[in-house]
This record gives structure tokens, C-alpha cells and sequence, in this order.
């Protein structure tokens, strides 16, 4: 991975508390990975900062490097990796991902 | 391109010989998988270090011929 991709994933996720690396947008996913993925953070109405890897192909394969995990969606909060979609779905749905939100000082809106 | 399911498994188990291996093929496309594995080498591990040993198992696959596995993992 080149410096300048480097720079900009360490600027992502250090300058923004919940950072979502995707496919697509939130508001138009490409992949259904990265869809339910957004979803999840759209119920709890988190505030994140979504970055669309599919517009810088180094960036792409950059995220992959820096967090030595092949898939994307991969999410962040408070500059700490916390997983792709499977595990963000199971945290969703076993409470954890709300416990993690209310540990790290992260504003949500929870329903239950 | 796309991926065997037996494959797959086959994959796995070689990585981790204890592991109980269910896999389905979500689309019938042999490209969209489902895979959840009970292992006891999860034990005491993060979810993302189990679902890094997964990955591993797959030896760089994921992402390239496999484009799509949904996995689940849990101790055994």
C-alpha cells in the first residue's frame, strides 16, 4: 500500500469516531454486504462517515491491507476495527454493538 | 469465477480438522456462500481472530474467487 492511502485511512479513522469503509453510498449501496451494514447504523441513527472504496481502487485494496481483512464493508469506531458485516449483524443482534456504542461515548437512539 | 461449496469446506477442515463445516449456497451461484463453523480452536478468541482464521483457511481466496461468504463462527 502506498503512503498516500495510508495517510488518508489513518485521517478517516482518526478524524471521524464511527467510520464505515463500503461499497457505495448509504443512501445507495452496491452490495448488499455493505447495505446491511449501513442499515444497522441508520436504525441505531449513529452518526458515521461513510467512505465509498469503490471511487479510489487503492483505497479498495488499501483498507484490506491496513486492517489485514479481505472484505468490505469494515467498520470503525474510535480509530479500533471492529469487524465486517457478519460480525456487525451478530453484535446488532445479541445487544453487544449498543453496549460497544454506550462504552466508547457514541450517541444512538435505541429502540428495544 | 467462482467456488465449490465442497471445496470450501474442505478448505476449512484442513486448516482446522475439529470443525464442524454447514454451507449453503445462498443464490445457487456457486459465488454467494453462507458458512458457519464450530470449532474449539475459537476458544477464547475475538470474533474478528475466528473470523480471521477462517479467512486464512481459504489461503487468500476471499475476495478474489470467492466473492461472497457470510460466516458464522462458534466455540465448540
Amino acid at each position: 500500500m502506498d503512503q498516500q492511502t495510508n495517510d488518508l485511512i489513518k485521517s478517516e479513522i482518526e478524524n471521524n469516531d464511527v467510520c464505515l469503509f463500503m461499497k457505495g453510498t448509504p443512501d445507495a449501496p452496491q452490495c448488499g454486504f455493505s447495505m446491511a451494514t449501513s442499515n444497522i447504523l441508520k436504525v441505531l441513527e449513529v452518526n458515521f462517515k461513510s467512505v465509498n472504496v469503490l471511487e479510489n481502487q487503492n483505497l479498495r485494496e488499501g483498507i484490506k491491507v491496513f486492517s489485514d481483512w479481505p472484505t468490505i464493508p469494515q467498520l470503525y469506531i474510535k480509530n479500533e476495527f471492529i469487524g465486517g458485516c457478519d460480525i456487525i449483524k451478530e453484535m446488532y443482534e445479541n445487544g453487544e454493538l449498543v453496549k460497544l456504542l454506550q462504552t466508547k461515548g457514541i450517541n444512538f437512539k435505541n429502540k428495544n | 469465477m467462482a467456488m465449490d461449496l465442497k471445496e470450501i469446506e474442505k478448505f476449512i477442515k484442513e486448516a482446522m480438522p475439529d470443525a464442524i463445516v454447514e454451507i449453503q449456497d445462498l443464490a445457487g451461484d456457486g459465488n454467494h456462500y453462507s458458512a458457519t463453523v464450530t470449532s474449539s480452536q475459537f476458544s477464547g478468541k475475538s470474533k474478528i481472530e475466528q473470523h480471521k482464521m477462517v479467512y486464512n483457511s481459504l489461503k487468500g481466496r476471499m475476495g478474489n474467487e470467492l466473492h461472497a461468504l457470510a460466516i458464522k463462527t462458534k466455540e465448540s
